[in-house]
């Protein structure tokens, strides 16, 4: 997911603020019985070993196991060891001695930009990265105070290392040093260090998760077992927005194990004893609905409708100049219609949520994005005030915005059962509900228009775009501005082509459909790229030029955009032979403060689509732990590719017509084609690396079928047939 | 030469002679051929034929598009070392509280190992009846080990009982295995082309 | 019923119909074998029958009784399997939903295949769905546990 992303300027006003506001990151919150057993690590070892709080991000144990909080969620991106990289680095601790623990619920754990709890945008990384270091540092400077005032000595001849103050001659581990440390006053002002002396921070860095999701110790909210807890499924209307007509129960509960059958707000839940159980009696229950206003709503018209209203002029996000005299005036003029279709997000664990209440306090147990929100949505369904609610977070088995809905739905649901039935209460999803449960990546259609000087250089740019908004209705509807949900734009209104186009403008038109949307990795900039990366392709080839060499005419030799392009196209040997029946094609695309270029290689197979290989580069700026920088592309492209090739979710007759990976199939391993990454060298400011490998790969692929077949295929997912 | 091969010689030369002298009577078919556009019709059934495949990745659902998984035949018929055809298909079809789309199974789950495909896809009826009597491709059987495998085998069993929201062979079994019957009684006759 | 459960018996009453998968969670407490789809789509769910990769959601848990069953939680008492020293080697997991399947899978594969070969892993494992896309570092996951016994050895 994301927001409007923000100025750079934006950025250090923020980071400043949060620096000078340290009294937030120092603050140490309550309830240390909120910390769960995350990673194998927890509550328990707290207990016995009496760690230290030195600050809300991190604990030392007397054997000198550091305890870093991690406020961010680990749903696969790596934050559980680029976060505590950040501390440890200014820490000087022995990097082995490091732990992870998920945050609780709390304040301090706020977003430093969004102001609440939660993991998105792709900033986890940059967002915290000075309050991080200054986390590490301070303790640092306590933990010398501590050695200093042992020894009787001054501080300045004192020194952190490995884990290990030393005052001349004498040492004193972290684990001798921490409670005599957490004692000290909070020093005011501490300076981190100059980058060319880190020793950790830009070095490859073994992921710090590993090891517990390798033994299948890692506890996922599917996990989560309480005493006397029951396991529910419910059933929800088939039509978005649809209303329960009526119910019958009998069937259901004289499944065994079933325990009972309560009807929430969603549906109509049946708890059982096991997920087997409830999945049975769910089976059992019958349920009636009317439709509502999706009654007989099909995608295929929708489509249809949106392209008849990309043909007139929407709200306006970007322009300058005369976009339509130019468009008249040019030599040479192009038109096409991009569209893409509804996405589940298709994480591999199911949707679920784990509740219990007891009087004056909830616990939540679930992989969320949304601490705050989800904390609100317990406590406002609890009867509580939300610091009477604790939230677990779990490790997300996948999250990709799925998890960060301001609608708390798979949250709000375990809570209401927890409460009526007055047991623990485990929420699942099965696949088909997960599936089928609304909050999709919007149905884009994009119409481009441009203009071809003599030259055969873009002097004119119209894009129209039609989607729904994905802020409309939810609590950050304020954050939608003339109409302009920034969110559906961003990618083409903030085009780093349109710099170098006089004459331009990019207008959205904003349709209310019953269909819920949701933030799916890489939020607007997946349509946007597809649209306009396969668009500039276009005017390459209908100007006689090299795709390359046309982007390298339009884009500024200093942006971060051409460092990425360059660095793919070099990467791939661009212009190189291709064996026979290959054929290459190349996007780029900057979103979440980080640009990123992917050149393709395909070929067809029995007219399927066939990529071979991907050459990828990123300008993301200093880079925090290039393996996992690496990983993250490889994930971008592999979640790219699974929607350029086959991701679609349809209505018919107001129905989702997918259910499971048999009708919504995922890429696969035999489909995975040879990455390689290249991290372009760049001190521009740290961008984020979770969401940007994602956009340029479909148009990239496509580009490449175009340059293969003659064939332009402006509709995902890319089909030849 | 070997017993059974020296019979079905002499049946598939039966099945030539019995084509030769009733070609010119268009309306009455030979013997036999009847019978076969039966058992040709079970075999091309998808549920029969989506096993029984020239290449190495098998079919799947009433479209017959390729097998999800990139599943293959393997070395033994029995899928790859890994992902063998039984990590999904048990040894009888799920019960049907799981549900459609479910992996159906049937006792010893695979496909014809590579060096004896017996091809069933894509075939014209002559093709058909004289792979299907190739020992070479059949699995070394004569025509009365066929009629017991296509009488007896749990898994050709199975393309009559295949499970929750899968369309079974349109033909009945008793039917199939009859004309199976007829059809070698009279010589095994294979039509042209 | 009797289970055999990583070298340890359970005895279970559960109905004969449940999915292996749904005895091993939530009656056994196994929770390292996970859910991703019922119906033997993605993987997430893979053990191991007698030595063989198998998907537990579409097993009938009578149909496991009296065979020997391994789940990631059994492929290896320290979880020092050599699939699970390449994987922390290689930092392959992201999410790591998928991964007790994909590692189950892959030591299924080389109990058979002592090197394989790119294909055959992509025959291997193409049944195991992973959504953050680790399939690049898998492959040479696979090949660096391989390179990890002896000549001929299995792991």
């Amino acid at each position: 997911m994301s927001r409007p992303q923000p100025s750079r300027r934006d950025f250090l006003a923020r980071t400043t603020a949060a620096g000078t506001g340290l009294v937030i990151g120092f603050h140490l919150p309550g309830g240390s019985g909120s910390r769960g057993r995350v990673g194998g690590h927890g509550a328990a070892a707290a207990a016995a070993t009496r760690e230290a709080a030195l600050n809300a991000f991190l604990r030392i144990a007397p054997d000198d196991t550091v305890t870093v909080l991690i406020k961010h969620s680990e749903m696969g991106q790596g934050v559980s060891t680029s976060l505590p990289m950040a501390v440890a680095e200014e820490l000087e601790c022995d990097w082995r001695t490091v732990r992870f623990e998920h945050a609780p619920a709390d304040p301090a754990y706020a977003h430093t930009l969004f102001g609440s709890q939660m993991t998105g945008g792709s900033t986890s990384t940059w967002e915290s990265f000075d309050q991080l270091r200054t986390a590490g540092a301070t303790a640092r400077a306590m933990l010398v105070a501590a050695a200093a005032a042992r020894w009787g000595v001054a501080a300045a001849e004192c020194r952190a290392q490995d884990g290990v103050v030393a005052c001349g001659e004498r040492r004193a581990r972290f684990g001798e040093l921490a409670q005599e440390a957490a004692g000290l006053p909070v020093p005011a002002a501490v300076p981190l260090k100059d980058p060319k002396d880190w020793r950790l921070l830009g070095r490859a860095t073994h992921r710090l998760d590993s090891p517990a999701k390798i033994t299948g110790q890692a506890e996922f909210g599917m996990d989560v077992r309480r005493p006397g807890m029951l396991v529910a499924l419910v059933a929800r209307s088939p039509y978005f927005g649809g209303t329960l007509r009526r119910f019958r129960a009998d069937r259901a509960k004289a499944v065994p194990g079933v325990v009972d059958v309560i009807r929430i707000p969603s549906g109509v839940a049946v708890l059982a004893q096991d997920f087997w159980a409830a999945r049975l009696g769910r089976d059992a229950l019958e349920t009636e609905w009317d439709a509502g206003s999706v009654a007989g709503h099909s995608t295929a018209a929708q489509v249809e409708e949106y392209r008849k209203t990309a043909q007139t002029a929407g709200a306006v996000a970007a322009a300058l100049g005369d976009v339509d005299a130019a468009l008249a005036a040019s030599a040479q003029r192009l038109e096409a219609v991009y569209a893409v279709p509804y996405l589940a997000h298709a994480a591999m664990e199911p949707l679920n949520c784990t509740a219990e209440l007891r009087p004056g306090a909830c616990e939540i147990w679930t992989g969320t994005q949304f601490q705050t929100h989800d904390q609100a949505a317990a406590a406002a369904i609890a009867g509580l005030q939300p610091q009477q609610v604790t939230v677990h977070t779990t490790f997300l088995g996948g999250g990709f915005g799925r998890r960060a809905n301001p609608a708390s739905d798979f949250v709000s649901e375990a809570v209401h059962l927890a409460k009526a039935s007055g047991r623990p209460v485990k929420v699942i999803w099965t696949r088909e509900d997960d599936t089928q449960g609304g909050y999709y990546r919007p149905l884009w259609v994009s119409r481009l228009r441009a203009g071809l000087d003599a030259s055969g250089r873009p002097a004119a740019w119209a894009h129209t775009i039609v989607g729904q908004s994905i802020l409309a209705g939810t609590p950050f509807a304020a954050m939608i501005q003339g109409g302009i949900d920034a969110t559906s734009v961003e990618g083409a209104a903030d085009s780093p082509y349109l710099k170098s186009i006089p004459d331009h403008r990019v207008d959205l038109h904003s349709p209310e459909l019953p269909v819920p949307v949701l933030w799916w990795r890489s939020v607007g900039h997946s349509h946007t790229a597809f649209a306009v990366e396969s668009f500039v392709d276009e005017l390459a080839h209908a100007a006689g030029k090299d795709p390359v060499a046309l982007r390298r005419e339009l884009l500024p030799a200093d942006a971060r955009v051409r460092h990425a392009l360059d660095g793919a196209a070099e990467a791939f040997g661009w212009g190189r032979p291709l064996p026979p029946g290959h054929a290459a094609g190349i996007a780029v695309h900057e979103s979440f403060g980080s640009a990123v270029a992917q050149a393709a290689e395909v070929s067809l197979e029995n007219g399927r689509i066939r990529v071979h290989r991907v050459a990828c580069a990123i300008d993301c700026g200093p880079v925090v732990n290039p393996d996992g920088v690496e990983a993250q592309m490889q994930s971008g492209i592999v979640f790219g590719l699974a929607a350029a090739l086959h991701g679609e979710i349809t209505l018919r007759e107001g129905k989702v017509e997918q259910s499971n990976f048999h009708d919504y199939p995922l890429l696969r391993m035999f489909e995975m084609p040879r990455v390689e990454v290249r991290i372009v060298a760049s001190q521009q400011a740290m961008g984020g690396v979770g969401e940007p490998g994602t956009p340029p790969i479909a148009p990239a692929v496509a580009n490449a079928v175009f340059a293969l077949t003659g064939t332009r295929l402006r509709s995902l997912p890319l089909r030849l047939t | 030469m070997s017993q059974a091969s020296r019979k079905l010689v002499l049946a598939a030369a039966a099945g030539l002679l019995a084509f030769g002298a009733c070609a010119v009577a268009e309306r009455s078919r030979p013997e036999g051929h009847d019978d076969f556009a039966i058992v040709q019709k079970v075999l091309q059934h998808p549920r029969c034929q989506n096993c029984h495949i020239p290449g190495d990745a098998p079919l799947q659902l009433d479209d017959g598009r390729v097998h999800g998984q990139n599943v293959v035949r393997g070395a033994h018929g029995m899928g790859t070392p890994g992902l063998g055809c039984a990590a999904c298909h048990g040894q009888s079809n799920p019960p049907a509280s799981y549900g459609a789309h479910m992996p159906p199974g049937a006792p010893n789950w695979r496909l014809p190992p590579p060096g004896q495909k017996m091809v069933f896809l894509g075939l014209t009826a002559g093709e058909l009846c004289r792979s299907l009597k190739d020992p070479a491709q059949n699995g070394g059987r004569d025509l009365e080990a066929l009629l017991h495998h296509v009488s007896e085998d749990a898994l050709v069993l199975w393309g009559w009982d295949p499970g929750h929201g899968r369309v079974p062979v349109d033909v009945p079994h008793d039917q199939f295995v009859a004309a199976f019957r007829r059809w070698i009684e009279a010589g095994a006759p294979c039509p042209e082309p | 019923m009797k289970l055999l459960v990583n070298g340890k018996e359970h005895e279970v009453t559960v109905p004969a119909d449940m999915p292996l998968l749904w005895v091993l969670r939530d009656v056994l407490g196994l929770t390292g074998t996970k859910y991703g789809c019922g119906m033997a789509q993605c993987g997430a769910c893979t053990v191991h029958l007698d030595g063989r990769a198998l998907r537990s959601c579409v097993l009938p848990v009578s149909a496991a009784a009296g065979r020997r069953i391994t789940t990631i939680e059994g492929l290896d008492p320290n979880g020092d399997h050599p699939v699970q020293r390449a994987w922390a080697e290689l930092d392959v997991v992201q999410c790591g939903y998928c991964q007790p399947g994909q590692i189950m899978a892959a030591a299924a594969l080389l109990s058979e295949t002592a090197r394989p070969s790119d294909a055959d892993i992509d025959a291997a494992l193409s049944a195991n769905l992973c959504r953050c896309g680790t399939y690049q570092r898998i492959r040479a996951a696979v090949h660096r546990a391989a390179g990890m016994t002896g000549p001929g050895g299995r792991p």
